[in-house]
């Protein structure tokens, strides 16, 4: 079976975001992109799941990215990790969670996958929303904030990190699952990988191709940098940490 | 506007996030609540006596028992008909569920607001919280989750809102509950908590998380809190850790003990009204946003300051 990758090109996880002057965003001039962490988990698993002794006869990894060109350097990084092809989708505008899960519903239709595995959020808009929306789109079960998999035939089983602990429910196959931190460790692309990842096949296509309208809903009227706190004081010692504490009443 | 708020609650009371949701809701107008689940009558009462709440839908099903988002997202969507906005709480049942009920709306979410600026228009953070945006939506209907630590939780009492049962939408069959490992904890819940220890990759194992981090917190009836790091290498549980993937927590006092200060620990915690860091390096980034430092050895100092409270 096949299993069907999202990923999205990110401000690198390392480097300090900075507001612009003009307060229109965060300036990605010149910096350091990268995979968002939780996609390269995501790929991970897939290419953990084609081992047969996970059970659920996975054949294929296709990865998708949406977004500007240079998004095809992360699509090599995930054909470097083992994904077998790539799916690169251009736009000119930004594109939604809601206009991403459209497009990702029409390459479903198209490429047939049984298990779609996606990041439970991106680290540069925070929204933590495409997966649960691509599922409500095509009427799939949701294996949300993952960080166990199991493949067995036509079922997944997902056990979800959620607020008091750890949830495990069960989906039918076709089902889409997203990644939590402690899923798997990614691995890192190997020299001869990423040689041999030129020339994996990667198709490029317009979201026009796929007919979906991404017209955003939301309009950024301004981005601001949040209040800054300043660095306090140092105490020398534990007795002076304890006064500190019975002043602000936090301790008798 | 007429907002539905979802009631997160574990089947006997109503959960702390949902009452920032209703005052989220409450600048947008008109407040009714949707408590679904099995045999909530009891919840369905408490959430009649929150202040400010009209309606107050019930759905009581098997199918809701375990709030899997595959079955309550229709039924949200059905009660969406006469419905301006659907608004959830960012725990993870609110996360999981709205997006879907968005999609199904074909509306955008907006996720994780931290304050309403007009009918349309709120603010959220963005990469980390290292910046914050203004978004102004265009969609008719509109679906929000809610950061709980920046709303006011509206008040348990004083409230009287009316009881409709509304019907079952079923089981969509596509997925099924298996079970849950919910800790039992007595300790005060993070995202309420009025003091919380955090404790980082520097205790080097769970014994000693043990050990040191929690007679603290015991002395000061704290929550305990950790980094991913020490979430990951299994000295705490998954629901400890505070951070941009974490909990989002804004304690009176944050007391964060060996750990570093990544920007993605500091999305979670930087609301913190005070913020004390123990650390033994003095360069660590913690000590950049921390009102009192302490630069010491955490295994000498952390058990000497216990004691001395
Ligand atoms: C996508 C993504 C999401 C993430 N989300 C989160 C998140 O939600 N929450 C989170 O916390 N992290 C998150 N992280 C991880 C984050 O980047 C850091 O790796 C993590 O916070 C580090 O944890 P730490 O401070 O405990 O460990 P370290 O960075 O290793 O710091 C340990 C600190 O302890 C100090 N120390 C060592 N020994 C002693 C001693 N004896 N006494 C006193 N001090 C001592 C050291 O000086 C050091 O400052 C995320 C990372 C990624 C990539
Ligand atoms: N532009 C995109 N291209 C490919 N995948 C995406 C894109 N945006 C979001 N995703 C996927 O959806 C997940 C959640 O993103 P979000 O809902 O934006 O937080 C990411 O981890 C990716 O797997």
């Amino acid at each position: 079976m096949k299993v069907l990758v999202p990923v999205k090109r990110v401000l690198d996880y390392n480097v300090k975001p900075r507001v612009k002057a003009d307060g229109t965003g965060v300036d990605l001039a010149n910096v350091k992109m990268s995979m968002n962490p939780f996609d390269e988990i995501a790929v991970e698993e897939a290419i953990r799941l084609k081992d047969p002794a996970r059970g659920g006869g996975v054949t294929e990894i296709v990865v998708v990215s949406i977004g500007e060109p240079k998004a095809q350097e992360t699509l090599r990084t995930a054909l470097a990790m083992g994904a077998d092809r790539a799916i690169l989708v251009t736009s000119d505008t930004k594109v939604e969670p809601l206009g991403v899960a459209k497009i990702l519903a029409k390459i479903v239709e198209e490429e047939q996958p049984q298990l779609v595995i996606l990041g439970k959020q991106a680290i540069d808009d925070d929204n933590n929303q495409t997966g649960q929306m691509l599922a409500g789109l095509l009427g799939w079960g949701q294996g949300t904030f993952a960080s166990k998999v199991e493949l067995t035939e036509g079922n997944v089983t997902v056990t979800r990190e959620v607020d008091g602990g750890l949830e495990t429910d069960s989906f039918t196959l076709p089902a889409i699952v997203t990644t939590d931190l402690r899923l798997n460790e990614p691995r890192y692309a190997s020299l001869p990988n990423i040689m041999k990842a030129k020339s994996k096949p990667l198709a490029q296509k317009t979201a026009a191709d796929y007919g979906v309208d991404v017209t955003p809903r939301l309009t950024t009227l301004k981005v601001v940098e949040p209040a800054k706190r300043t660095a306090g004081i140092k105490v020398a010692d534990v007795d002076e940490l304890v006064t500190k504490l019975k002043a602000m009443g936090v301790a008798k | 506007m007429k907002t539905l708020v979802w009631v997160e609650h574990d089947g006997t009371a109503v959960k702390d996030a949902t009452l920032a949701a209703v005052t989220a809701a409450s600048q947008l107008g008109e407040v009714h609540l949707l408590v679904a689940g099995e045999g909530v009558d009891g919840v369905a009462a408490a959430a009649a006596k929150i202040a400010g709440v009209g309606k107050v839908h019930v759905a009581d099903d098997a199918a809701y028992a375990h709030a899997l988002a595959e079955n309550i997202a229709p039924l949200v969507v059905d009660l969406m008909g006469h419905h301006d906005a659907f608004v959830a709480p960012s725990t993870t049942t609110g996360k999981n569920v709205a997006p879907r009920v968005a999609a199904l709306l074909d509306v955008m979410q907006i996720s994780d607001i931290m304050s309403v600026e007009s009918e349309d228009t709120f603010t959220r953070p963005i990469y980390a919280g290292n910046a914050i945006a203004t978004v102004q939506t265009s969609d008719a209907k509109k679906v929000i989750t809610v950061r709980g630590t920046a709303f006011d939780k509206a008040a348990t009492e004083g409230g009287s809102g009316t009881i409709e049962a509304v019907a079952s939408q079923g089981d969509t069959g596509v997925s099924t509950f298996v079970n849950a490992e919910i800790a039992a904890n007595t300790r005060p819940e993070l995202t309420s908590a009025k003091i919380i220890v955090s404790g980082g990759r520097a205790l080097q194992n769970g014994e000693n998380f043990h050990a040191i981090i929690e007679p603290l917190a015991d002395k000061l009836g704290a929550g305990v809190g950790a980094s991913r790091a020490a979430v990951d290498a299994g000295y705490v549980p998954n629901d400890y850790q505070v951070g941009q993937t974490g909990k989002i927590v804004a304690p009176e006092v944050y007391i964060a003990v060996g750990i570093s200060g990544a920007i993605q620990h500091l999305a979670g915690m930087k609301d913190s009204k005070v913020i004390v860091a123990i650390n033994k390096d003095e360069d660590a980034p913690i000590f950049q946003v921390a009102d009192i430092g302490l630069v010491g050895d955490l295994f000498k100092v952390v058990p000497e300051l216990t004691e001395k409270l």
